[in-house]
């Protein structure tokens, strides 16, 4: 079964993100680490491997870098990773990115395709829902668990209220949440192996995808921030202070 | 201008979201809604008294809707034409819009708080944990595709008449095609979190599910709901139904009580409109106290009991 495995690499979320003056894009820097949201779908694709003598190969889009954020995945036990890098593709929006993602897809092929529900650092949360459209494959979304046997997947999918239980036949995408498993720790052996795993790198030429641009940022502001107020060390009555401020707001 | 509103049934009426949506779409023209459900003649009566003056709609079944309402809703908007298409922050609303927009090859934002047609369209969202505003223009042809953040907008009756309600079939999906076969509420009790005055949330500091029993006296207490971070959600301590954040609720309330939640960037957004807000955290440097009104640094397994008490003793 191959298995695909979309992944991104993102600017360290601890550190502050600086905004480029003139187009407004995050900087990103020469070391960037992977989503830690990409790791639930990476143990979903490993796990699925294990099962049926898979193949997880990882997806991504964007500038490589020092490949430290792919390495990062890799590590985990994916077997090979696709990037994308193409300077024509700075800024692109969430579709330019699925049709790139999707495109790359089709010429590696897939039997399933796994994403995160939405990067930590765009969080547009609609890449997954565009490759499935691409693709012309069923969109098991905002799964928090996923079963895979005989040709077909079967999902729990979070409702406002509780969750569906969904089912399709394969080919498929799966959008995880991440409830969905526990990601493994890279082992000392899989990071060691990790630095010699193959990653190919593409452009969009590569892939005949024209990257089309339907929006632009016209302005970027800062917000007002609230101002903190009173910060008290308890002492053993500090409860005294929020009994005082409910009872000003009138709660009690 | 025509607008769309995409419109979700829960419960057998359309959601909250989508009213907030006509809201903003009747102020901004001639509002439409592409509704998915069975809908009744008390649902068509509310899209009306919202302002829609035109209704589509598509019961998928038990189809998982996306695939099949994003090609329903294509044609509709290829029939009928239409400048602005409204979402709202649900799942399939999400779903339904990244189907779109790939299969009209049109550019997609999301986060929306506002909408600005003087001069094009050009959406107004926070980016960077609230701390940014970002306008964004959209140089594409219409019709424009906005996902909006829940409670951007506010929803009001309007005493509009019942709208035109025209059936569109659900398309065949083909190999898009999934198939809801069970579906389950999880109870939470107390009142509606995204609605209620005071909301009481628990985050990881907590140390365990343990922890939310005293979560839920103090809400009780105050005829509060309770909420939580992602991280206890994620860790099955409290349903996803109780998330506040960028990938849950978004809560308005006067008073929020945030216990042993550090405050990342992915809570706050989902929070900071709160009128008032108290914090306990025995981490000072927790990011939560830069936008509490009032902030305890301590061990809430110490101060939420002693608030507890001080209240059952009143």
């Amino acid at each position: 079964m191959n298995i695909a495995v979309c992944v991104k690499q993102i600017p360290d979320p601890a550190a502050p993100y600086e905004l480029d003056g003139e187009n407004h894009w995050v900087v990103r820097p020469n070391d960037q680490v992977l989503d830690d949201t990409d790791r639930f779908g990476i143990e979903v694709g490993l796990q699925l491997a294990e099962t049926s003598e898979g193949t997880v190969t990882l997806f991504s889009m964007g500038p490589s870098g020092s490949l430290q954020g792919i390495r990062q995945a890799l590590a985990m036990g994916a077997d090979k990773a696709v990037l994308i890098d193409d300077e024509s593709l700075k800024g692109s929006d969430a579709l330019t990115t699925a049709r790139i993602l999707a495109a790359a897809m089709d010429r590696e092929g897939y039997d399933v395709v796994i994403a995160g529900m939405e990067s930590t650092d765009g969080f547009t949360g609609a890449v997954p829902q565009m490759i499935s459209e691409i693709l012309d494959v069923p969109c098991l979304s905002f799964a928090r668990k996923v079963d895979v046997a005989d040709g077909s997947v079967t999902i729990e999918r979070q409702t406002t209220s509780g969750y569906e239980v969904v089912t399709a036949e394969l080919p498929a995408l799966l959008a995880v949440t991440a409830g969905v498993v526990e990601p493994r720790y890279p082992t000392f052996k899989g990071i060691m192996q990790a630095k010699s795993k193959p990653v190919d790198t593409l452009t969009a030429s590569d892939l005949g995808v024209e990257t089309h641009v339907g929006q632009t940022v016209a302005s970027v502001t800062d917000v007002a921030s609230r101002e903190a107020g009173e910060v008290v060390e308890d002492q053993g009555e500090a409860y005294l202070e929020i009994v005082a401020l409910l009872e000003e707001r009138k709660v009690i | 201008m025509t607008i769309w509103v995409f419109a979700e049934e829960q419960a057998g009426s359309p959601t909250t979201g989508s009213l907030e949506l006509l809201a903003k779409a009747r102020t901004l023209g001639d509002a439409s809604v592409f509704y998915v459900g069975e809908g009744s003649d008390s649902a068509w009566a509310t899209l009306g008294d919202h302002g829609a003056t035109k209704v589509y709609r598509l019961d998928p079944g038990d189809a998982l809707p996306s695939a099949g309402a994003a090609a329903a809703f294509a044609m509709a908007l290829e029939s009928d034409g239409g400048d602005i298409v409204l979402f709202g922050a649900g799942n399939t609303d999400r779903d339904v819009a990244g189907r779109l927009a790939a299969r009209l090859g049109k550019p997609l934002v999301a986060g929306a708080l506002d909408i600005d047609t003087s001069d094009g369209v050009q959406v107004i969202s926070e980016i960077l944990g609230g701390s940014k505003s970002i306008t964004t223009r959209v140089t594409d042809d219409s019709p424009a595709l906005v996902v909006t953040r829940p409670k951007a907008f506010v929803s009001e009756a309007v005493g509009g008449a019942v709208p035109e309600v025209t059936d569109v079939a659900m398309p065949d999906a083909g190999r898009s095609s999934a198939t809801i076969t069970g579906r389950h509420v999880e109870a939470s009790e107390g009142p509606d979190l995204e609605a209620a005055a005071v909301v009481v949330s628990g985050g990881r500091g907590l140390g365990s599910a343990e922890g939310f029993t005293m979560i839920n006296e103090l809400a009780g207490l105050l005829q509060g709901a309770v909420g939580g971070s992602r991280a206890v959600v994620d860790a099955g301590w409290v349903p996803y139904s109780y998330q506040v954040g960028q990938t849950g609720k978004t809560v308005k309330p006067d008073v929020y009580i945030a216990c042993g939640i550090s405050g990342a960037m992915q809570h706050v957004v989902g929070m900071k409109g709160s009128s008032t807000i108290i914090a306990i955290n025995k981490d000072p440097d927790a990011p939560i106290f830069a936008l509490s009104d009032l902030g305890i640094v301590g061990d809430v397994h110490k101060v939420v009991p002693q608030l507890i008490e001080a209240l059952k003793a009143r």
